[in-house]
Order: C-alpha cells, then structure tokens, then sequence
C-alpha cells in the first residue's frame, strides 16, 4: 500500500540558471509508489530540475513539497534527511572497497560499519532483489550490479523518493529488464521513482505517469497506457521524430580501413584487444555493438593511432599505418568524434574558432604552413556554424558555455571538414537531444552516400541497427559475432554483447 | 566595443586586487613589528632617485626573461622550478666562453649569447627527458638540478676561475666587448643596459609563438587539455621536449644583460633568485606577455625602492619580500575567483542571446 511519504509536488519552479536554459513554471506531481517518467531533450532543463529537486541548486522561485509539506533544501543532505536520493549517470563508487564499506561511507552513523550494517544491506537486497553480497570488492561488480549497489545506497540512507538520471544508458537490454523488475519492486513497498530517460521505449514500459520538458518548461503530461512514441516524441520536440534508418545500401568495394589480426596488449601482459580484423569499404557504416569497456575504447585509440598494436597491421586505404601517430592519420583523412567530447574533443575554455583547429592545426583553413590562419578559421567555423545548426551567439564565444547537443554538432562539423576518408565516431550522439540527433544521424548519412566509410561505437542499439550496414559485436575484446542490422533485434544483440549465446 | 571594455575590465581586476590585498597585509605586518606603515609607504612611493629609476629598467629586463621562460612552461602546464639553475649554469658557461675572447666584438657577444641559450636548454631538457621516459615529475627533478646547478658551478669556478683575494671570477670580458648601453642621467647614475632589448625580443617572440604559429597553439592546447591535444594529434612526449628546452632557452639568457652590460664576468657579482622571481611575475602577469610587463616592472620597482627604506628608515628592505609574496599568492586567488565569476557571466549572456534570438 503506498503512503504519503513518498509524494513529491514541485510548483512553479523557476531557476534564473546561470546556463544556458533557465526552469521556468515547472509543475511537476509525483504521486506515491509511482515510476514518475521525466524525459525531454537534452538541455530542456531535466538536469536543473534534478538538481534543484535534490537540493544541488536552490529554485529562485516556487516550491517543492514532500509529503504534503513544503520543504527547501539547502543541500543534498537536507534533501536525504527529506527522503530524496538520486543515482548519478556516473557512478560515485570506491573500486578497492567492498560493497559493505561502500555502502556505509559517509552514512556510518545509521547502522555502524559492522554486522548491523551488513544485515541492514541483506534486508534491502532481499526485499528488492539487488542480489549483492556485503563483502565482495565493487571491482569485481558488473555495470548493472553497481547500478544496484548505488540504488541500494540511496535506499540505505532512507529515500523513499529516488531519482534515476538515465540509468538505462549503461545497460544490454537483458539488463534493462531485470532493472525494471527492481524499480516495480521499489514502487510496491511504497517508494516513488523520478526515472529520467531519452528512450522512449522504456518510459513506456515502465511509467506510470509521464512529464514532458521543453525548453526548460513542463509541457505535459502523458498516460503511458495510452500514449505512442510518436506523441511523446511530438511533445518533446514539437516535431517528427527522427529515425536513424538509412535508405538503401551506398557500400561500395573499395576497402577504406583494414585491421588484420590486430592485438593490442597493456604492461601487464593482458589482451585488451586480441586478433581482430575487420574491413570498412567506402561508403558503408561498420557498427560496433558491446557492453562498456569490453575494448571499444581500446580499438577506437588503436584506429585513431594513440595506441600502436602489440602485433596485427592497420591499412588505411593502400597504406600501411599500423605505426602511424595521430596527426599523420588525421592528415590523411580520418575524422574523429571522440566519446568524450568535454576531455577529448574541446578546450572549453577557449573560443569556438579556437576549437575549429584543434585536430586540424596542420591543414588548411585553419593553418597557412607553420602558422595559424586566423582569419581562414574563423571563417570556417560561421561556415559550421550555419551548415550544422549550431546554436551559439557567435564564434568567439567559449566553448564550455554551449549546451552538450551544440557542442557535439560543432565536433560533428568540425570533423567532417576536408572531407574526411574515414570517419571513426565514438557515441556521436551520447547526451544530445532529439533533434541534434536527427541532424548528426542526417550528416552521417549524406557522407556515407558521398563515399565515407566509418567506425560507429554506440551503446545505442537503435542508431547502430539503423545507421550501420553491418554490425559486429566486440566482447573482451574480441569480435564475436557478424550482425545484418535488417535482419537483428536490440535482444540478439544484447545476448552476444553479454556473451549469453554462443556466437 | 562595450564587451570588449568589459572584458579588459575584467582581466584588471584580479592583479589590482592582488595589489590592494598585498599592501593592506604588509601595511599590517609593518604595523605589528612595531614601525611606521606611514614611513614605508612614503619611502616606498617617493619619486625614485636617478640611479634607481636605472636600476628599474634593467632589473625589470632581467626579471621579464626569465618570467617568460616560467610562461612557456606553465602554458604547457609543466612547472619549471628550475629556472634558477638553468640561468645560473648558462650564465657561467656564456660568461666563460665570452670571457676567453676566442673571438671579439659582435661575434663573441653573440656566440657567447648561443652558449647560453644552448646551455639553459640543455639542462632543462634534462628534467624533459626524464619526465617522459622515467615519468619522473619535472617539479622535483629541475629542484634537484638546481642544486647540482649551483654546486657544479662553484666547483667548476674553484678550479677554472681567476682567484683575486677572497674572491672568485671567470675571465673577465674584455672591455671592447662589452655592450654600450644609454645613460638617461648623469654618467655616475648608470646606464640601462644594451640587451635590456633582449627582453622586448623576448617578449615579442613569445607573444607572436603563442598566438600566431601552430606550435604555440599545440602549447595551449596542451596546457588547457592534455586529452584533447593528444586526440588532436599532438604528440604529448614530444611538446613536453619541446616546451622544457625553449623554457630552458630563454632562462639561459636572464642574466646576460647584465654581464655584457657591466657585470663582465661571472663572480661576486652574479645576481641570484631572478629564476624565482621569474616564477612569481608568470603568475602574476597571467603568462600572458603584456601581464608579465607589468608584473616585472612591479617586482623590479618594489625591490630596488626597498634600498632607499635603509637610509630613510628603520624598516629592512626584507619587508617588501612579503608584498612580493603576498602579491603573488593573492593574485593566484582572484585570478581564479574572477575566472568563476567571468565564466558564469559568459553563460549568461549566451543564454540571454539564445532567448531573444
């Protein structure tokens, strides 16, 4: 039977953010022991709201109420005291320690740090499902148990309300399911659930009700016993939703990239990658699919020549370039969208021209022998500016000062300049909404069809089903399997990438 | 126009309140011990004689070279702390190679100059190349050096040097080589040295590496975001080479204006601690190379005005030390505070364009 506890009312919440989008009029009722669905695109002003809800930020105006009283939270300790917890996309756990002693770090004063602790953790696993053992190390826990384990910690800590800020990113589809069996658990003994997710699928599946954020407002609610993708998407964007499908087959016979039995192995001695050989033609899209850290990073850095291959050969065209080193293979035509835009693909503090150079400081517009083209890079980057939408009020702005989708479209642009050979993208639409989206998939394809051969890293499973021309499945770095994306389901997929089927 | 006089306002206010807190905790010491904040300041801001206003100008060439050797580390985001013995090793292998007048005139300036340069470098590069084959920090590896620096100078000096009673000198230049330099005064105030101009060369050159070339773009590139310079294609091994010789390149010339301005030799009247005061201006001045003037001519006029506190009064000159040193710790502070606080202001107003557009 749900209670009051665990009703959330936020009112008229507006934030003056000192961002790029403000909270305005933001209205939203989580009724108790409910899967309250928040989705919306990037930079609609989830995060603030998120934020403000558990008092990382405070509201310059309107009011939160938690059981019917009107609460404010100065920190997120007060918000914890109040019931609200909140689960990072990134997890906040110490590795070298156990489960136990993860649990109870910074909360030692609830039930010590010994066997009421450890019987306190038992209670919640049980109860819910989590399965965790108090005295493993977290090092030897999968993404999806640590998910649980931070799940767990917010419950430990008393939350009645918990906040998921897209949990389902890091997770196979197997793993998805098993989550939402713990969350439904979670709703039956009374707890609320603010669930934030780009993926309409899931906010189908496991809501009971549906907000809907544009432009730092609520637009809406949604029944989603009712309610289709489409209308979602439609109150999201106030547009159709794009689809990452491509039309017909544009791949041609000329091999762009070669990797022949490349292994790649650390200090210690182990594989990070062993003996893979994949070929990449003009024109076609080559879809790697894996759980996190099962070596893509490793094969994009090994592409991309920041890290040379322990045995194997790398052609890029008819050249060899196993030994080559960034710059050279950049200079020979590979474009690059780094996973991590913010330590990989900008200098945040620097001007969007600025930015525009990096990664091509040796070619032209931007440099003029050993000099740099200033004047030739800036007139470069309005020229992205205007072709990819980036939303900015001008070149010489910094580039920490966009919002993520901005951000990403200008990398997009940027790397598309020259006209790349290869284009090797990593999650070229992880955290961007909808509609940037829909134009990086749209600028993918247009290159494609003009000859461009590229890499494609996704946890996405839809854009890589509906972007590649073939997929492959990495697993311990290893490839495992040879997938026709017309032909696979986001389930076959998910049971190769955990290594489930044999392949 | 007006975001640019914002912008300019901005980038005055953390040195000015770097300033203003430095002379509020000085006046505050000076109080403590027992003298007269008063006298300090009047003494301090007393139009500076002739001979001072001299040793401004030269103090503050010798002080900006080796800031901009700290600059060219830090841009990078390698601490130099090993300035110190660069110059120090440089200045005797220059002063030695000079004073020996295996050639004369221009030549021997300017080879003399080459040695000095080639020398900071090497022994900057050591601390480079042990930091990317050893990944031996270069904090503590140019701090040790600076000690082998110091120690195999004096030994080197013992045993090469021309011993004249309890002193100890290289050869001295010979007079036709030295560099005529300007006296503004009267002859017995001094002259401003000659290769003060080494310093304008100096600073122009690091302004127009920094801004215009594709290495110095690399440079910054590296110091704002070695993962993003590495993805870009910048080979990080590589600029840490690079970064540490030039830095080592410039701090080898520190002193040599005033060897071929008066100095003549390398001795008693070798000046030290130009590469810590280096260090402090490059913070002070933002590495910027317009910042690091005025910091420079800040560190040059304090010190050589605390000479006149000894006949005016009863204050040590040592004092001024702590204005140096608050200075520079207060600047570190409001840089950062100021950086907060622009960075929120830009957000804001890309948010504000955004709505009204």
């Amino acid at each position: 039977m749900a209670d009051q506890a665990s009703s959330v009312e936020l009112r008229d919440i507006t934030k003056r953010f000192p961002g790029v989008i403000a909270n305005h009029d933001v209205d939203v009722t989580i009724r108790p022991g409910t899967v309250h669905a928040l989705i919306g695109e990037n930079g609609a002003g989830k995060s603030t709201l998120m934020k403000i809800l558990y008092g990382v930020q405070k509201p310059d105006e309107g009011t939160i109420s938690v059981a019917g009283r009107e609460v404010v939270f100065a920190s997120p300790t007060d918000a914890i005291k109040a019931g609200v917890g909140m689960v990072f996309q990134h997890f906040m756990l110490a590795d070298n320690l156990t489960v136990l002693e993860n649990m109870v770090l910074g909360a030692e004063k609830l039930h010590g740090i010994g066997d009421d602790a450890r019987a306190e953790i038992r209670r919640i696993s049980d109860r819910f499902g989590f399965g965790l053992e108090p005295d493993v190390l977290v090092e030897k826990l999968g993404v999806a148990a640590r998910q649980r384990l931070e799940i767990a910690k917010v419950l430990y800590r008393g939350a009645r309300i918990i906040i998921l800020d897209e949990p389902t990113a890091v997770l196979v589809p197997q793993e998805v399911d098993a989550l939402f069996e713990n969350l439904r658990e979670l709703k039956d003994a009374g707890n609320s659930v603010l669930f934030i997710s780009h993926k309409l699928d899931e906010v189908l599946a496991i809501a009971d009700d549906i907000t809907v954020m544009r432009r730092g407002t609520t637009v809406g609610t949604a029944d989603p016993t009712t309610a289709t993708k489409r209308e979602l998407a439609e109150l999201m964007v106030g547009d159709e939703l794009p689809s990452p499908a491509t039309e017909e087959s544009t791949v041609t016979d000329v091999v762009e990239l070669r990797l022949d039995g490349v292994t790649l192995t650390d200090e210690l001695g182990r594989d990070l990658l062993s003996d893979i050989s994949l070929r990449i033609r003009r024109g076609e899209v080559l879809g790697i699919a894996g759980v996190e850290g099962n070596g893509q990073s490793e094969l994009v850095e090994t592409v991309m020549g920041m890290r040379i291959p322990s045995s194997g050969t790398i052609h890029l065209g008819d050249d060899e370039v196993t030994r080559w080193h960034t710059r050279k293979l950049r200079e020979a035509g590979i474009g690059y969208v780094p996973e991590d835009r913010h330590r990989h693909g900008l200098l945040l503090d620097s001007p969007l021209w600025e930015n525009r150079i990096l990664g091509h400081q040796t070619r032209p517009p931007s440099a003029k022998g050993p000099w740099i083209n200033r004047a030739g890079a800036r007139k470069d980057t309005q020229r992205i500016i205007d072709e990819y939408d980036v939303r900015t009020p001008g070149i010489d702005t910094a580039a920490r000062a966009l919002s993520g989708g901005n951000q990403q479209k200008l990398i997009v642009g940027r790397e598309m300049s020259g006209e790349p050979r290869l284009l090797v993208a990593s999650h070229p639409t992880r955290g961007v909404d909808v509609g940037a989206q829909a134009a990086i998939w749209g600028h993918i394809k247009q290159a494609r069809r003009a000859g461009l051969a590229v890499l494609l890293i996704s946890a996405d499973l839809d854009e890589l089903i509906g972007l590649s021309d073939t997929i492959q499945v990495i697993l311990r770095g290893r490839m495992v399997g040879t997938y026709d994306p017309s032909t696979v389901t986001p389930q076959d997929l998910g049971a190769a990438m955990t290594g489930a089927m044999a392949s | 126009m007006n975001k640019r006089l914002q912008s300019i306002g901005l980038a005055l206010l953390a040195p000015a309140i770097a300033v203003v807190v430095a002379v509020l905790v000085t006046t505050v010491i000076i109080a403590a011990a027992g003298s007269s904040p008063g006298d300090f300041w009047s003494a301090m801001f007393s139009n500076p004689m002739p001979r001072i206003k001299v040793n401004i100008v030269n103090q503050t060439a010798l002080i900006y070279i080796s800031a901009v050797a700290a600059a060219i580390g830090f841009r990078m985001g390698l601490f130099n702390i090993g300035l110190e013995g660069q110059y120090t090793i440089a200045s005797f292998a220059a002063a030695s190679f000079a004073g020996a007048a295996y050639l004369s005139g221009f030549a021997n300036v300017a080879v003399a100059l080459l040695v000095a340069i080639v020398v900071g470098a090497a022994w900057s590069g050591i601390a480079g190349v042990l930091k990317v084959t050893r990944g031996v920090s270069e904090v503590i590896s140019t701090i040790m050096l600076n000690a082998i620096a110091v120690t195999l100078v004096g030994y080197l000096l013992d045993k090469h040097g021309v011993h004249e009673g309890n002193t100890v000198h290289t050869k001295k230049l010979p007079k036709g080589d030295q560099v005529g330099g300007w006296a503004p005064f009267e002859p017995r105030d001094g002259q401003i040295w000659g290769l003060v101009l080494l310093a304008v060369v100096v600073g122009v050159g690091f302004w127009v590496l920094l801004n215009k070339t594709r290495f110095g773009f690399d440079l910054r590139a590296s110091g704002q975001s070695e993962t993003a310079a590495r993805a870009s294609g910048i080979d990080p091994k590589r600029m840490i080479v690079i970064a540490m010789l030039l830095s080592g390149a410039v701090a080898g010339l520190t002193w040599m204006p005033a060897y071929f301005g008066g100095a003549g030799s390398y001795g008693t009247s070798f000046q030290t601690g130009l590469g810590f005061l280096g260090l402090a201006v490059a913070l002070l001045g933002r590495n910027t190379p317009l910042g690091m003037v005025f910091g420079a001519v800040l560190f040059a006029f304090l010190t050589a005005q605390s000479n006149t506190l000894t006949f005016k009064t009863d204050i040590s000159p040592s004092i001024v030390q702590i204005t140096q040193g608050v200075a520079v710790l207060a600047v570190v502070i409001a840089y950062e505070v100021v950086r907060r606080w622009r960075t929120r202001l830009e957000q804001r107003q890309v948010a504000r364009e955004l709505v009204a557009a």
